[in-house]
């Protein structure tokens, strides 16, 4: 049996991937009977599933509390937007960019984030969030400062295709993650999260690991920042860069289940779809959503992944 | 590399380190071959934890040579030394709780590349056949969180023999065992050794490698004491004043002239568990009104647990009463403001405060007066604080820091002063100003004392009676002259 072939073997005998994958079919076809409405909201969704799954990568594997995933995305959501502004390449180029531009960032903070211990990796990415938020403001001429940047191009005007869309994207990009999680890298990756010192002692250069972790993330980050930017027609920092898209990002991978890869999808999805049902109370919305985050953290800290399989197990 | 260069698997020279003012580790050299042990022995704070990071480059030695194999290797980051052939047995680890014990120990067989994506189905048979040899293989499948604390030690062994190393660190490495489990984790340790590996055991005491080890390289506040067989190091002068001192005068006084019927501390059958591993097991003391108590025990027999939970910071079973009154009920800072005191062995000052303000915290709960007078008989009984009262804490040095942290638990004016380990880490000569101290506190106040020490050389002379505590449990209790005929070689 070939190695590769194991790996796959493995991934594929993991039940919990074989029910997400048949809920990720029974999902595409939803555009056959639900609202447009329903499908934006979705869209948004999985872009964001995608960004909590970069972040847990570097949370719930290399230990990393990354603050800034906000930082990643918006350099990859900015750096697509502007290019489409000034130059109007093909849309794929500025996708291409946008992830190079947040793996490039992503790199120049790891490096002397990572050499920092403790709580200090965490408000070294805060503090670059703020910096990339004062930039675009000061920047205005370029980014479109606090009003804005609209962009002249969308992927498609369909809401069916872009969900479709975002719906591969998120899969393509949940293999990948769940992937490196569950192949050799990712328990070096765990190890050395547990334990660096230990893991230096059994061989593994820690820093190397963390700053290929931070580079994944960051290249996930950037590239869903880009697409969804081409499906809003429009970037802000309110959408993109702000701490607090950064703490949704943060809340709904902790909900989904830490660890999981995949429950952070989960996690996104309840987010939004919570955030828009409870629109009509106003602000009142978000004390709920976070009290109901608050319970889940507290009370089922494995998270909802956590509690569908544990649920079933004891069935 | 030519041949010639392979005389020792592993060669220390000159190896020294500071931490600030500290010199943790001064000048030490030894080798050591394959196919040999030597027992790296010192008691806490004497520095042989730190050779031992220095050699795995965990951390970085500020001079000297470390070469693995004629390979020299100082100042290497600590994934470079293990690939070249190093690999270390840690006490306490923490393994990879969601990941089975074959998952954990397949870990350890990984090559250090980001490109391995895909598992090498040879890593499992051969971490299977380790973990049979280390006699982990009824609980492959098992997760780590669910073995008993023997095994992890288990699991800790054969993940470093994965890497298949040359030298082979362990560091304490029966600690926590019983002495069943003890024979059994000796048996893998030689074990290695006829492998052909060179192997560095770090513990307290000579007499607990003794039947291990080839040689023995005894160490003392940074620097070598001595070097030899077991036998050798065990009957040198030096080392038994370190461990023993020398002819120790006691001042004891009996039992009997102490009058209360009810002890003020009495601790009945308390057990303590950290998880699986029982740190306090079936220990009963007592104190008397203005008694001094030494107990006495090696790092990890106990006493700090046993002084926590006496302070209420740790649950327990068992009782602890306190003049007749339980204490269990109780929370920490109920018990503090009661009178039973604990100087903490970590010493938790404030260290960006002042001396005098840390005084002054300590004084918090008395009128200014008497905290006013408290702090002139705190200076004249640590003259050396009254000079520093400016000087922030953090900016003292170990022994003054000690002193420190002793003089603002008596500011608050204690019932029961509760010192652990207050020699951690102190050279010779604070040790004495120490001791001269702690002597006139008892001549000059009815203060009751209870000290936990490894120390034997401090804990006697103060002491009015004496325990000896030993993997979780009491094994003797006397009177302090009779220690070193009845309980004292087991401090060799």
């Amino acid at each position: 049996m070939s190695p590769a072939f194991s790996l796959v073997g493995r991934i594929f005998s993991s039940r919990t991937l074989w029910i997400s994958l048949i809920v990720v079919v029974l999902a595409s076809t939803l555009p056959l009977y639900v609202s447009g409405y329903i499908l934006g909201l979705l869209t948004i969704a999985y872009y964001f599933g995608v960004f909590s799954m970069a972040w847990d990568l570097l949370f719930g594997f290399a230990n990393e509390v990354n603050f800034g995933p906000t930082f990643l995305i918006g350099l990859g959501a900015y750096t697509a937007g502007i290019l489409d502004n000034l130059y109007q390449p093909p849309i794929l180029l500025c996708l291409i960019a946008g992830a190079l531009a947040a793996v490039t960032g992503g790199v120049v903070l790891a490096l002397p984030a990572l050499r920092v211990r403790g709580p200090y990796f965490g408000l070294t990415t805060l503090v670059a969030v703020l910096m990339l938020q004062n930039f675009v403001v000061v920047a205005a001429g370029l980014t479109g400062g606090e009003i804005g940047l609209t962009v002249p191009d969308v992927i498609s005007i369909d809401d069916k295709v872009n969900y479709w869309i975002a719906l591969g994207f998120m899969t393509v990009s949940g293999l990948i993650l769940y992937g490196i999680a569950r192949s050799p890298v990712g328990l070096i990756l765990q190890a050395s999260g547990q334990d660096a010192v230990q893991a230096g002692a059994l061989g593994f250069n820690v820093t190397k690991h963390k700053l290929a972790a931070f580079i994944i993330s960051a290249f996930f980050s950037g590239l869903a920042g880009a697409l969804l930017v081409f499906y809003l027609g429009a970037a802000s920092v309110g959408t993109f860069i702000d701490v607090t898209v950064g703490v949704q990002v943060i809340i709904a991978a902790v909900i989904g289940g830490r660890r999981t890869i995949l429950g952070a999808v989960l996690g996104s999805i309840f987010l939004i779809g919570a955030n828009e049902a409870l629109r009509p109370l106003g602000d009142l919305s978000t004390f709920i959503v976070s009290a109901m985050a608050l319970v889940v953290v507290l009370l089922f800290p494995s998270g909802l992944l956590g509690l569908l399989t544990r649920t079933k197990e004891a069935v | 590399m030519n041949a010639q260069v392979h005389g020792a698997h592993l060669e220390v020279k000159g190896l020294t380190k500071r931490f600030g003012g500290l010199i943790a580790v001064k000048d030490v050299g030894f080798s050591v071959n394959g196919g040999e042990i030597l027992g790296l022995i010192g008691p806490n704070g004497s520095g042989k934890s730190t050779v031992m990071k220095l050699i795995m480059g965990i951390e970085r030695p500020d001079a000297g040579s470390v070469r693995i194999k004629g390979v020299e290797v100082a100042g290497w980051p600590s994934h470079r030394i293990a690939r070249l052939g190093a690999g270390m047995v840690f006490q306490h680890s923490r393994p990879l709780h969601r990941q089975t014990v074959l998952e954990n120990i397949t870990l350890a067989l990984l090559p250090d590349k980001l490109r391995r994506l895909f598992p090498d189905p040879e890593n499992e048979a051969r971490a299977r056949a380790i973990a049979e040899r280390v006699g982990l293989g009824h609980v492959l499948d098992r997760r780590p969180s669910t073995l008993p604390f023997a095994d992890l030690r288990k699991m800790e062994i054969a993940k470093a023999i994965a890497r298949d190393p040359q030298v082979v660190l362990v560091d304490e490495p029966f600690a926590g065992l019983t002495s069943r489990e003890t024979a059994a984790f000796s048996q893998l340790v030689t074990d290695l050794r006829d492998d052909g590996r060179a192997v560095l055991l770090v513990d307290h005491n000579v007499k607990s490698v003794a039947a291990l080890v080839d040689r023995v390289f005894a160490m003392y506040v940074g620097e070598r004491i001595a070097e030899g067989t077991a036998d050798e190091v065990m009957r040198n002068e030096t080392v038994r004043r370190v461990y023993l001192g020398g002819s120790i005068e006691t001042a004891a006084r009996p039992e009997s002239s102490f009058r209360d019927t009810t002890p003020f501390l009495e601790v009945k059958n308390l057990n303590v568990f950290y998880g699986k591993a029982q740190a306090v097991e079936n220990v009963s003391i007592h104190v008397h009104q203005g008694e001094f108590v030494s107990v006495v025990g090696l790092n990890g027999a106990g006493k700090t647990t046993l002084f926590n939970a006496i302070s209420g910071v740790l649950p327990y079973s068992g009782e602890i009463r306190r003049e007749g009154k339980p204490l269990g009920g109780l929370t920490p800072a109920a018990i503090a403001r009661g009178g039973i005191v604990q100087c903490p062995e970590g010493r938790e000052l404030f260290g960006d405060m002042t001396v005098r303000e840390n005084l002054d915290l300590g004084g918090q709960h008395v009128t200014r007066e008497e905290s006013e007078k408290r702090m002139q008989w705190l200076f004249d009984l640590f003259p050396i604080l009254e000079q520093r009262q400016a000087q922030t804490a953090g900016t003292l040095s170990g022994g003054e820091q000690q002193m420190l942290t002793i003089a603002r638990a008596l500011m608050m004016n204690p019932a029961l002063l509760i010192l652990d380990e207050p020699t951690l880490g102190l050279a010779p000569v604070i040790l004495e100003q120490l001791s001269k101290a702690l002597e006139r506190l008892r001549q000059t106040t009815p203060i009751t004392v209870l000290l936990g020490e490894q120390n034997v050389t401090f804990a006697l002379p103060h002491a009015d009676r004496v325990y000896v505590l030993e993997h979780a449990r009491i094994v003797w209790e006397g009177d302090p002259s009779r220690f070193a005929a009845e309980a004292g070689t087991g401090y060799l």
